[in-house]
């Protein structure tokens, strides 16, 4: 809870802007549309290694991140279990989908057992979101981790459906319309397509009443229980929402590796999603994308820097560690606090010197 | 103001408020005794008291925030005793908080856009509200209402401790309002600004009846026809406010030898 207030404060300076939030601020910004451009025409720039392994799973993650900016970032509550729910979503793809194990699978065409996933895991993430919205910050972090950890050992001794251990593998990807779509680029074209909808959807929703209604909760749930909101009526719905965006990133997830084990499902992987959230920043939804993608890029590429400076390479995580420690040392609202600063601070340079004339208008 | 009599013969017998043997108990500390009070629909009532007389348990248990440990509580006749708070609000009850209980998060506009979505339908809507949105502009008329339009886009943690005084009515005056508990609204004003909330008050539309809890007698006894005196968590005394102030027994206990 105490992330979510202070973030909040920090987002004062940047109110001169604020009428222009209740539209989409996007249009109106140059750096928007060069990155949606440069996301757009990427297979032209990156190769097969940086096209999936950099870019669709920075998405893919930023997407799980941005499951958890919604509950933490709007609704005021800490979620661990944003990874489990899109592992479920996962396993189930696997489960009812095609896979090299056939003695579990049971062979259901993509586009039925894709929506059964994305349902049974939304209906898994809000019966979680029930039982934690009865508490409030540190305990809706524990029952949250203890839902999370509790279905890793479960994958873990499960052989019936989960298959234990080994996990399931080989699991078919969809081709359609002569196109095999988990190739590199028609993947990356997938993933991007659902990302930009889950970001432009969160954007949306949170100038809607339900969007307005949940950073009400956030910031005074007694008073919105004294304005007529049924407060953990919409604590739970923003689960289930949130869920759905976490399970959209679990199918995509299952498809990118073609696997899914207990490995995945991890405790330390669902404090991966939170660790991703917190360094980008919970209080917009571009944060939980700049997060994945500091996070890809030391996973990737840490492990080479800390070879050549004579360390094990095994301890990327340290760099990560080091990394989450100076961000929220530093700014409690992630790289887009600093960015935010950053630009408050060039603001009254710009002004000064150019007599007020700023750039487009 | 019309006089109590005439206020009174007007309504007809229904209660818009109606406590009966309400107690609150916190442990062993009873912060309520056996309260039973009557307001009538479009009543206009000071609860006045000393600090601990449980003047806010009251609204704590009126509004649902606290349920009370016993005794039943009717609502234009319905009980509403075991009621969530919000259903309560929907039925046309609200209240206002001695400290003041706002969205710091979000922009003036959005925090009376809030209250006014709060007791109408579509609370869960996923569809940003139009330029001809119903309840955008009964915000808009809210937000003048109570002189904010000129702040109504700056988020309330920038807003000065009067601005938020005035929107915490203003939320409270969102939608159809038939009963508002007002808890010490004057608290930490200026006197231009009391003089704003005594214009506020009293240009309520006759059928809002209210309770108001304030320690400023020039405020309380300008806006209200009735009195109610807690002590120690019971009625200690009700009447008009001129036979409170006149009280020899009220002078001792509540307004003490310092008020002449």
């Amino acid at each position: 809870m105490s992330v979510t207030h202070d973030a909040r404060v920090q987002v004062r300076p940047a109110t001169a802007q604020r009428p222009a939030l209740r539209g989409w601020p996007e249009i109106n910004n140059p750096a928007a549309w060069i990155v949606a451009v440069i996301l757009l025409i990427m297979p032209l720039i990156a190769n097969g290694f940086f096209l999936i392994e950099i870019f669709a799973t920075t998405l893919i993650l930023g997407t799980m991140a941005l499951s958890l900016m919604l509950l933490a970032g709007y609704a005021g509550m800490v979620s661990l279990m944003q990874l489990t729910i899109a592992g479920f979503a996962a396993y189930m793809v696997a489960v009812f989908g095609v896979s090299g194990n056939a003695n579990i699978s049971l062979g259901w065409p993509w586009w039925l057992a894709v929506p059964m996933a994305l349902a049974l895991a939304t209906i898994f993430g809000t019966f979680g979101g029930a039982l934690a919205v009865r508490t409030e910050g540190i305990y809706t972090i524990m029952i949250t981790l203890a839902i999370g950890a509790a279905f890793y050992y479960f994958t873990n001794q499960n052989w019936a459906i989960f298959n234990g251990h080994t996990g399931i593998n080989t699991v078919a990807t969809p081709h359609f319309w002569g196109v095999d779509w988990r190739a590199d680029i028609p993947f990356y074209y997938i993933v991007l397509a659902v990302a930009a909808l889950c970001y432009f959807a969160v954007e949306y929703v949170s100038r809607a009443p339900f969007g307005l209604a949940l950073q009400g909760v956030r910031d005074n749930p007694r008073r919105m229980a004294a304005l007529g909101f049924n407060v953990n009526a919409h604590r739970v719905a923003a689960y289930a929402v949130a869920s759905f965006i976490a399970a959209l990133a679990g199918v995509l997830q299952v498809w990118n590796y073609r696997q899914i084990s207990p490995g995945s499902v991890s405790v330390g992987a669902c404090i991966d999603v939170l660790i991703i959230a917190v360094v980008g920043g919970i209080t917009r939804p571009i944060g939980p994308y700049i997060g994945a993608l500091i996070f890809v890029l030391l996973r990737t590429f840490a492990l080479d820097f800390l070879v050549k400076i004579g360390l094990d390479g095994n301890r990327f995580r340290l760099l990560i560690g080091l990394g989450f420690l100076a961000i929220v040392f530093w700014s409690s609202d992630g790289v887009i606090g600093l960015w935010q600063r950053w630009r408050q601070s060039q603001r009254p340079a710009a002004n000064r010197a150019g007599g007020g004339g700023r750039g487009h208008g | 103001m019309d006089s109590v009599a005439q206020r009174l013969s007007a309504v007809g017998a229904g209660a818009a408020l109606e406590l009966r043997g309400v107690t609150r108990l916190f442990g062993a500390l009873a912060a309520l005794t056996d309260v039973t009070i009557t307001v009538r629909p479009g009543e206009r009532r000071a609860v006045l008291g000393s600090n601990g007389a449980g003047k806010t348990t009251l609204f704590n248990c009126i509004t649902g925030d606290f349920p009370p440990s016993s005794g039943t509580i009717r609502f234009f006749g319905e009980d509403v005793t075991h009621f969530p708070p919000y259903e309560r609000i929907r039925r046309g009850l609200r209240r206002t908080y001695q400290i003041s209980a706002l969205f710091p998060g979000l922009t003036v506009q959005d925090n009376v856009y809030l209250a006014c979505r709060g007791v109408s339908r579509g609370r869960f809507s996923f569809l940003r509200p139009g330029q001809n949105d119903a309840l955008m502009h009964a915000a808009d008329n809210l937000v003048q209402a109570v002189h904010l339009a000129g702040v109504k886009d700056q988020p309330v943690a920038e807003l000065a401790h009067g601005q938020q005084r005035q929107l915490e009515i203003a939320l409270a005056l969102a939608g159809a309002p038939r009963f508002v508990l007002f808890d010490e609204p004057a608290a930490g004003l200026s006197p231009t600004e009391r003089q704003e909330l005594v214009e506020i008050l009293t240009s309520l539309p006759a059928h809002i009846g209210y309770i108001i809890i304030e320690h400023d007698m020039d405020v309380a006894l300008r806006v209200v026809e009735s009195v109610t005196m807690m002590h120690n968590g019971r009625i200690f005394k009700e009447g008009l406010p001129q036979e409170i102030e006149s009280d020899p027994e009220v002078q001792e206990l509540y307004l003490g030898g310092g008020h002449e």
